[in-house]
């Protein structure tokens, strides 16, 4: 009876969530808004890396930057707080709407980091090493 | 009636089962927790001391996050034991479940008790640093969703074990609810690998080498194992006081002397 219940739960959750797998698209990338798969005129999230020197800080808080998926790129304007680890080649996704222009205008920017925790100094000595290798 | 009153004694099979039950019995059972419980608990004293000296010390800052990122020494042990704890709970329900030990039902609803606490830590910690680093207090992506049913999990068990007011039927509505719970815990720890999510990927329970520097990686699992010391102090605890309010009118609750 117990083994039927945790099945039988674990079986139709996991038919549910396979169902839904092509539902649960977190962001589009610069690419599928470029080539007009992403809507316009709707709230959508546009998730990229940001380029190296793209980022413009204008008056207040308002900030330009681009967005690439190394295929396409995109630019955002924002204006707010940057989280912490927003930084250039950082991955982000950004929430909001493309403009006629085809300027993404975010209204929420959120940074993503990786699983990796060590101290700055290994960071450093670590990237030594691979500058020596190329 | 020289002999404690066990729950479900009518059980006529000699061996493995009567031992089982002898073992489940609340004086027993109430014995074992009254003398683990200073063990378990200068252990957590011992390791939350160590941990913590570690972690707010002695650990480096993270080449990203510098030292806001010592919130995972508190956020990741809780988020550990939230599931950990989920575990017990739901063996505790299905041995009450199935065996028809009532100390079982107590062993589960203690666990949720905790279970639900250190779940609430751990979304608390997670939305406390997210809001300055990722820059939202709360995004609905899997691992937050999933750690959010599992606290509603906790919950809604309490709020049906309050409800009902025969104990017997109370532990075993909680325990079938527990049981259906359970597919919830290999959704949490996957879901950072089967979607997009804005939480981190695993990295300390995946496998291949833990991509954390030893030196933060040590006073990590040292609060891993405070945490589950605290959990095993305030479990046996609880059982203690659960078994006394359920017995209160057994002999032997009766011949405890009032000055322990």
């Amino acid at each position: 009876m117990v083994g039927l219940i945790v099945v039988g739960c674990t079986i139709a959750t996991g038919l549910a969530l396979l169902a839904l797998r092509e539902n649960i698209n977190l962001f589009f990338s610069p690419s599928q808004i470029v080539d007009g798969t992403a809507p316009s005129n709707t709230t959508i999230r546009l998730g990229g890396m940001v380029v190296s020197g793209s980022i413009q800080r204008g008056e207040n808080l308002g900030v330009t930057f681009v967005l690439t998926d190394l295929a396409e790129q995109v630019t955002v304007a924002y204006e707010g707080i940057l989280p912490d680890l927003f930084r250039e080649g950082q991955g982000i996704v950004t929430q909001g709407k493309l403009d006629s222009s085809g300027r993404f205008l975010a209204q929420q920017v959120l940074a993503k980091h990786d699983e990796t925790y060590m101290p700055p100094e290994v960071n450093d000595a670590l990237r030594k090493v691979m500058a020596v290798d190329q | 009636m020289s002999l404690p009153r066990s729950d479900q004694s009518g059980h006529s099979d000699i061996s493995l089962g009567t031992a089982f039950h002898r073992l489940g019995s609340p004086p027993s059972v109430y014995r074992l927790a009254t003398q683990l419980t200073p063990w378990f608990a200068w252990a957590a004293v011992a390791c939350f001391g160590i941990g913590l000296y570690g972690a707010l010390v002695v650990a480096p800052p993270d080449y990203q996050q510098g030292h806001a990122y010592r919130i995972i020494f508190v956020h990741v042990p809780a988020a550990w034991l939230s599931m950990a704890v989920y575990v017990v709970f739901a063996i505790a329900g299905a041995v009450g479940l199935i065996w028809h030990i009532k100390v079982g039902f107590i062993v589960a609803r203690t666990s949720a008790l905790i279970g639900a606490t250190y779940t609430f830590l751990a979304l608390a910690t997670g939305s406390i640093w997210g809001k300055p680093m990722w820059g939202a207090w709360w995004v609905w992506d899997a691992r937050l969703t999933s750690e959010l049913v599992l606290l509603l999990l906790y919950l809604g068990y309490l709020a049906l074990d309050s409800a009902i007011d025969d104990r017997r039927t109370a532990g075993r509505a909680g325990a079938v609810l527990a049981l259906v719970g359970l597919v919830n815990l290999p959704i949490i720890h996957y879901s950072v690998e089967w979607w997009n999510t804005l939480h981190q990927g695993a990295t300390v329970t995946k496998l291949g080498a833990p991509s954390i520097h030893i030196d933060m990686l040590v006073p990590l699992l040292i609060m891993g194992i405070a945490f589950k010391m605290h959990y095993l102090t305030v479990l046996m605890l609880g059982v203690r006081a659960g078994l006394l309010k359920q017995e209160k009118r057994a002999s032997w609750v009766k011949t405890l002397s009032p000055a322990r």
